[in-house]
């Protein structure tokens, strides 16, 4: 099988900086972002950095499911919708607590996920694509056809969510840090996990399910187990977006949501989990810079998709191990 | 709920069954042949609906629309495949999703670019206007019965295509192992070629006979593609017979659905529940369906040998 | 009588209309070295792969220790004690070599659902790893990644991984495939200090090595079981020798 976009990033070995020295940087920049932000005067900054965490919560556990397990889900936005609408629904019956809309929201996308796995794991390939696809389409339309709920129109939320009845999220500030927790939480849940026996036998089936099976693991079990913690964790983003946006809609759930995240997760680079946040942000930005520039940036990013795909291997931070290496040799030469 | 209103939603979920199948069609070939994920294969329907305006506004007459639309819809393929389709075959299905998603995010803004956003539409050609009368007090519209037949008509061309033609042979053998037929000598880039290009008529012909029914607009083909993808899986990936079958299956269970799920309902619950979860229940009608087959069938009712 | 170790009844499996297994009934007995010969297409390996549970047999049952496994999954089986390894070797190119063993220990010492510690530093899953390396004669390579390993190495490899499950039970499905003499012989000598500590089924073509290793040979032609019988036995059955050794030996 010829090299992938995705293959080539997940190093088996990468070096000690890349294992911790870039995780760290990307969290210590997002950490004083906000400073810099006021310092600067662009206030906007702190608005699309949130926007980047809550979605690099989904695209870090996306990550986990594709890059450790081999499982590509084309559905991802179902759980982050189901998440967002969570919160939308408990807070137009009145209930506007995190205490109990934060688990609500990850226990519904669990729920979802394990209901929809059992059948999506039975099947690989190209079918699971196509299924895990479909069953986000089938949530897509089940909102859209929650009149009560807004519908197609979606639902704008009172407020954002109160933790313990106090006001602590109202901030922009105060919601920032609280994003910022929630990724590096489950940045290091994945890290952990990748590295653990249940992370190890996942890579295994990724790479030989045949080899596994003889050895004794029913691969499908901890597919299933994976399965459901990312749905949780596109839960867990759910919340945040509705609080960030403090309005759901059908939208968040959309295939072509589905096909942004897996545009980020590969962008970064497949497989490492800090190449997800990477990813996150390099999509946001240019999306948001191109939009700036013209109405029909899709005409730009488009191409720019398909050229990528067919020439960056391994996404940016294969790129960048490339140029690395490119330049050591340089210097050997030179 | 009466027997008239059933069997106009029966020929209805014909027909929508009918244009799937078309859709279907030309996918279902692709995955088994080439084993290539095409997202933007929706973006086919969606161009042959908008050659077809085009064509009908320089020459005001639709079979001409339709002749012309179909040979750009075949050129457009052709292009897609030599362009980029044909480099992601030995690419794994990851790669394929991603630069797939990214033809469609272009394709649906420049269509955008080129016609504007207002939804376009096109006139029934002349001879097929008006209903007719299939029985006492049952009137259906004609256009519409054109499509079932025109879509049965294509069903019974790709049948005898594939079962008794030396081409047809070829897609079978490359559908249960494309090395193997390659390996027999057979120029095996003309085959994919042939293929796609197949494939994306068909696509663009469902996109044409529709076009007079609904309206045409950026994006129309995302919907349908999804279903497609349902037909498909149900029906086993590489199989024309399972697609046919699973496309009016579905066709059928999503029309009489979304017709008939508040009636139904309303037999077990108040009418203004009903009214509320009548449509959610409908909308994931076919997903359940697909569920249930998979959980059976986790390789689809007819799935072609060897996968 | 002892009951046969591995038993099978009556198994038959066609893919479409080549018969590959063509009514076979078999007797493996508890500690015996049993090897299965016969010429290319004999259907050697999809018999191994209805023993260990890849394949499904049309008809036929298969019996391990008086159980009826015939319907289970390769999973249950190998944590019931039947391990094997494959003709073309299958590991996890993409792990470090001891890991690749470590895993076989993971599935049989306690649960693999731990979602923290690091997996690739508990010495209760490397000490048995490196040990079953050492058996095998690779533990020098260790650390090396898997994928980068020799032909020769992976076979030992595939070995390392099968003994590390500690099973009652081996399927060898030509271990000696594409390695040199020396190395050959090591096998051999590896195969013979475990004779009569666990039971195993060798698939090979290596008359010199199956002549050297098994109790008892079963030959199989086109699907159909010829004989079996002790390697002197078989070795005089003229029958066997027109079939298939007569090409073999000179």
């Amino acid at each position: 099988m010829a090299s992938t976009l995705a293959a080539e990033a997940a190093d088996p070995e990468p070096p000690r900086t890349r294992r911790i020295i870039l995780p760290a940087a990307i969290f210590l920049i997002l950490a004083l972002l906000p400073i810099a932000a006021a310092l600067t005067h662009q206030r906007y900054l702190v608005d699309l950095a949130t926007r980047v965490m809550v979605y690099a919560v989904a695209a870090v556990a996306l990550d986990l499911l594709v890059g450790c397990g081999g499982l590509i889900s084309f559905g991802h936005a179902a759980f982050i919708g189901i998440g967002a609408y969570a919160v939308g629904i408990l807070s137009a019956h009145g209930i506007g607590d995190a205490l109990v809309a934060l688990p609500t929201a990850i226990i519904a996308a669990m729920l979802f996920a394990w209901l929809t796995g059992i059948v999506c794991l039975r099947t690989k390939g190209v079918y699971f694509i196509m299924i895990t696809l479909a069953f986000g389409q089938m949530i897509f339309f089940v909102a859209t056809s929650l009149a009560p709920y807004g519908g197609d129109n979606g639902l704008t939320i009172a407020a954002r969510n109160t933790i313990a009845g106090v006001a602590l999220l109202k901030s922009d500030r105060a919601f920032y840090y609280f994003t910022l927790i929630c990724l590096l939480a489950t940045y290091l849940f994945c890290r952990a996990l990748v590295a653990s026996r249940f992370g190890r036998v996942l890579r295994g089936g990724k790479e030989n399910t045949t080899r596994m099976a003889t050895i004794g693991f029913t691969i499908r079990r901890f597919q299933l187990v994976a399965y459901i913690i990312t749905g949780g964790l596109g839960g867990l983003s759910g919340f945040l977006l509705a609080n960030s946006a403090e309005f759901v809609s059908p939208a968040y759930m959309s295939w072509q949501q589905s096909g942004e995240l897996i545009v980020m997760v590969i962008l970064g680079g497949l497989g490492t989990l800090h190449g997800a946040i990477i990813g996150t942000a390099v999509y946001l930005v240019v999306e948001e810079w191109l939009s700036g520039i013209t109405e029909n940036w899709q005409v730009i990013f488009g191409p720019l998709l398909v050229l990528a795909v067919l020439f960056a291997r391994g996404g940016l931070l294969g790129v960048g191990a490339k140029l690395r290496r490119h330049l050591a040799e340089g210097d050997g030469n030179g | 709920m009466s027997s008239t209103l059933f069997l106009v939603q029966v020929l209805n979920g014909l027909q929508f069954g009918v244009l799937l199948f078309l859709i279907a069609a030309g996918l279902t070939l692709v995955f088994g042949v080439m084993d290539f994920i095409n997202l933007a294969h929706g973006v086919q329907y969606m161009l042959g609906a908008y050659l077809a305006v085009a064509f009908y506004g320089v020459f005001d007459n639709f079979l001409v629309a339709l002749v012309l639309a179909l040979l750009a819809a075949l050129a457009f393929g052709l292009l897609l495949e030599f362009l980029v389709f044909r480099h992601l075959y030995a690419r794994d299905h990851l790669d394929q999703v991603i630069a797939t998603f990214g033809i469609i995010l272009f394709l649906n803004h420049a269509v955008r670019l080129v016609w504007g956003a207002a939804p376009l539409t096109l006139p029934v050609p002349e001879f097929f206007t008006g209903s007719i009368s299939l029985m006492a007090g049952l009137h259906y519209p004609v256009w519409r019965l054109v499509i079932i037949a025109a879509g049965l008509g294509v069903a019974a061309l790709l049948y005898l295509l594939v079962s008794f033609t030396r081409i047809g042979m070829l897609v079978r053998a490359g559908s249960t192992n494309a090395a193997m037929v390659s390996a027999l000598g057979v120029n095996i880039e003309r085959l994919f070629m042939f293929v796609f290009g197949f494939g994306s008529m068909l696509a663009g012909f469902a996109g044409i006979m529709i076009a007079p029914i609904i309206s045409v607009e950026p994006g129309m083909g995302t919907n349908i593609l999804i279903l497609a993808f349902v037909v498909i899986v149900i029906g086993g990936i590489g199989s024309i017979r399972g697609a046919f079958v699973a496309a009016l299956l579905i066709g059928l269970v999503d029309t009489l659905g979304r017709s008939f799920s508040v009636d139904i309902l309303r037999l077990f619950m108040a009418p203004s529940p009903a009214r509320m979860v009548g449509p959610a229940l409908a909308s994931m009608l076919i997903y359940v369906l697909m569920a249930i087959v998979l959980y059976v069938r986790p390789s689809g009712l007819f799935p072609a040998r060897g996968r | 009588m002892a009951e046969p170790h591995l038993h099978l009844q009556g198994l038959c499996k066609s893919f479409g209309s080549l018969v590959v297994t063509d009514d076979v009934t078999l007797d493996v007995h508890a500690g015996e070295m049993h090897a299965l010969i016969g010429p290319n297409g004999a259907g050697k390996t999809t018999l191994i792969n209805q023993m260990s549970g890849l394949i499904a047999p049309d008809a036929g049952t298969v019996l391990f220790a008086g159980d009826d496994i015939t319907a289970l999954p390769p999973e249950t089986r190998a944590l019931r004690g039947m391990s094997r390894t494959f003709q073309i070797s299958s590991i996890l190119p993409g792990f470090a070599v001891v890991e690749n063993v470590a895993l076989a220990v993971q599935a049989r010492t306690g649960s693999s659902f731990r979602f923290f510690g690091d997996a690739a530093d508990e010495p209760a899953l490397n000490i048995p790893a490196m040990a079953a390396l050492e058996t095998a004669g690779i533990v020098d390579r260790a650390n090396a990644r898997a994928g980068e390993l020799s032909h020769g190495e992976k076979r030992a490899l595939e070995l390392a991984i099968a003994l590390a499950m500690q099973p009652q039970l081996l399927l060898l499905d030509e271990p000696m495939a594409g390695i040199g003499r020396d190395e050959t012989e090591r096998l051999v000598n590896l195969l013979l200090r475990l004779k009569g500590q666990l039971t195993m089924v060798l698939v090979e073509h290596d008359m010199a090595a199956v002549f050297a290793l098994a109790d008892r040979i079963s030959v199989l032609i086109r699907g159909r079981l010829l004989t079996t019988g002790s390697p002197a036995q078989v070795r005089a059955d003229p029958q066997v020798v027109t079939a298939y050794l007569g090409e073999q030996m000179e």
